[in-house]
């Protein structure tokens, strides 16, 4: 055979076996945390785990209907925060923008990505926890607190920013200009072309930057932690703390008693957050693929 | 070449893309409901001078313009000029069709919708007209719900067509507009600009000189960001005075 063909043909195998060891390695992170937890599970039936918010680590009671509730809470108030103003930020860079401010404002987006999550964390004891405890918590409740889910949520919003911000742009470059011009050409104006055109051809895109964010925002571990509170209770509203899932395993992981239980019980927390993530990212695939359907 | 009311006057245009001189003081009066095509080699400013009538340049914050463009008189250049309703009184015709994203009838509704029109009715008129305008109603009438994508390409064409007259414009800018269709859809819009003339002013740029014979009064030769050569039709493709113009419709057959 040809030395070229034989090249071809390695170089296809060598791809096929690379993209199936990646593969294997999520379905084994997946099976290694389900089997590790299987301890707690031969113990407890899964609702129980899920249902019941009591912790007691010593007494051998496992509830993680808190931390489920806490990481949905801080990554719904970041989507809900991040969302509308990037979609506008984004809006304004790519079709508003003089292509001077273009050039500076999209890397110092991107420098934000850049910087620690510990330091955003630091920010939010220092800026955000204050702000909501001083400020914004009196005005609705009677025992302010500013370590909450809204003040991991604001921090968590704001990390996501550059993320969504430059996966929007991307989005938008994608469409067409012609497209655009199409709708201009036709007496639109710049606003009714965005609202019309723009963001209805970059639904699906829209979408799928969405997910990407809240996938990164669910393990999102450090930067909440230092500002939700860390109470294991069941948030009522966004000024009561919170406990998210990645918060729990940080904080005891490593110092767990003795218990062989409790690593099996933190580790079904990261199964959880696992399990979380995938299915919200099959739901988010589903939707895609019945939007994409239907706008074309 | 002028003419007594000509419907659009280019006067004295001077555009730069960056540093790039692109149009070098063109001078130019397009004729009312007559077909006027540009001609030239690709890059030679035929498609940025079409931009300039309905101001798409806007959009392109490095290009300048100087100079006039007079639309009815008007200059669309003026400071005080509305762009939206300069742009609505032409439809553009681009290389390849772009449909908006969305349904066969919101793709014609649209420019009627944006400039206010809510009665069902009259869209649904409007729709079922400029169908009719550009034969494709017997084609999509059955699925006017169906997206627009699906229709082949010589369909999506004749639908951006459609689209353009659905806002009332008074003149049809066509870039290439069938460089990206098989012969018989070509055909197709080449019929539609004839039967078209008799209402519209039309634009149309164009590389193919067979159609620039086919379906213009008066053919105009770019070179190099000028205007060469201003004629009608067949006096510039067989008896062209300038020596630019004979280089490069040399080996034009009748």
């Amino acid at each position: 055979m040809n030395i070229r063909l034989i090249k071809d043909k390695l170089a296809g195998s060598t791809m096929l076996i690379l993209t199936l060891a990646s593969v294997l390695l999520a379905i084994l992170v997946g099976w290694g945390l389900y089997y590790k937890s299987l301890p707690l599970l031969e113990e407890n039936s899964v609702w129980d785990l899920l249902s019941s918010s009591v912790w007691k680590p010593s007494k051998g009671e496992f509830g993680f209907f808190a931390f489920i509730m806490g990481t949905l809470w801080v990554t719904g108030i970041a989507i809900v925060i991040a969302l509308p103003l990037c979609l506008l930020c984004a809006i304004f860079i790519s079709e508003y923008a003089h292509p001077r401010l273009r050039k500076i404002v999209v890397p110092v987006v991107d420098l934000l990505s850049g910087i620690p999550p510990v330091v955003f964390g630091v920010w939010g004891v220092l800026f955000v926890v204050p702000l909501i405890e001083d400020y914004i918590a009196p005005v609705f409740v009677d025992y302010p607190m500013g370590y909450s889910v809204l003040a991991g949520g604001i921090v968590l919003g704001v990390m996501i920013f550059p993320l969504i911000i430059s996966l929007l742009l991307e989005v938008f470059s994608a469409v067409p200009k012609e497209m655009r011009d199409a709708s201009l050409s036709m007496g639109a104006t710049q606003w009714q072309t965005v609202k019309f055109v723009l963001l209805r051809k970059s639904k699906p895109g829209i979408i799928v930057s969405v997910v990407l964010a809240v996938s990164r925002a669910f393990g999102e571990t450090i930067a909440v932690l230092m500002v939700c509170g860390s109470v294991i209770m069941v948030p009522g509203s966004v000024f009561d703390p919170g406990y998210p899932l990645p918060a729990l395993i940080a904080n005891n992981y490593g110092e767990m008693l003795s218990a062989p239980e409790y690593e099996s019980a933190l580790l079904f927390a990261a199964f959880l957050l696992f399990v979380i993530i995938f299915l919200f990212n099959a739901i988010s695939r589903i939707v895609l693929g019945r939007i994409k359907r239907k706008i074309e | 070449m002028t003419f007594e009311t000509p419907h659009i006057s280019v006067q004295n245009l001077n555009l730069y893309y960056g540093a790039n001189h692109a149009l070098k003081n063109i001078n130019i009066d397009i004729p009312n409901k007559k077909v006027t095509s540009f001609i030239g080699p690709s890059g030679c400013g035929k498609t940025t001078l079409l931009k300039t009538f309905n101001r798409l340049h806007d959009s392109s914050l490095e290009v300048r313009v100087e100079g006039k463009v007079l639309l009815d008189g008007e200059n669309i250049y003026d400071k005080n000029a509305e762009v939206t309703s300069i742009r609505k009184k032409m439809g553009l015709l681009s290389q390849r069709p772009f449909p908006l994203p969305m349904s066969i009838y919101d793709n014609i509704a649209y420019g009627p919708r944006i400039h206010g029109e809510r009665d069902r009715h009259k869209l649904d008129e409007i729709v079922e007209r400029h169908l009719k305008d550009v034969a494709l109603w017997p084609e999509v009438k059955d699925r006017l719900k169906s997206p627009a994508s699906r229709l082949s390409i010589g369909q999506q064409q004749r639908l951006c067509l459609a689209r353009g007259l659905a806002v009332n414009p008074e003149i049809i800018l066509g870039d290439e507009p069938t460089s990206a269709l098989d012969p018989k859809s070509t055909q197709k819009i080449e019929e539609l600009f004839i039967e078209l003339k008799e209402k519209y002013t039309i634009v149309l740029v164009t590389h193919i000189l067979r159609q620039a014979r086919r379906v213009s009064d008066y053919v105009a030769y770019i070179y190099n960001g000028e205007i060469i050569e201003f004629a009608p039709t067949e006096e510039l493709l067989l008896n062209p005075k300038q020596k630019l113009t004979q280089e490069y419709v040399k080996g034009f057959v009748s």
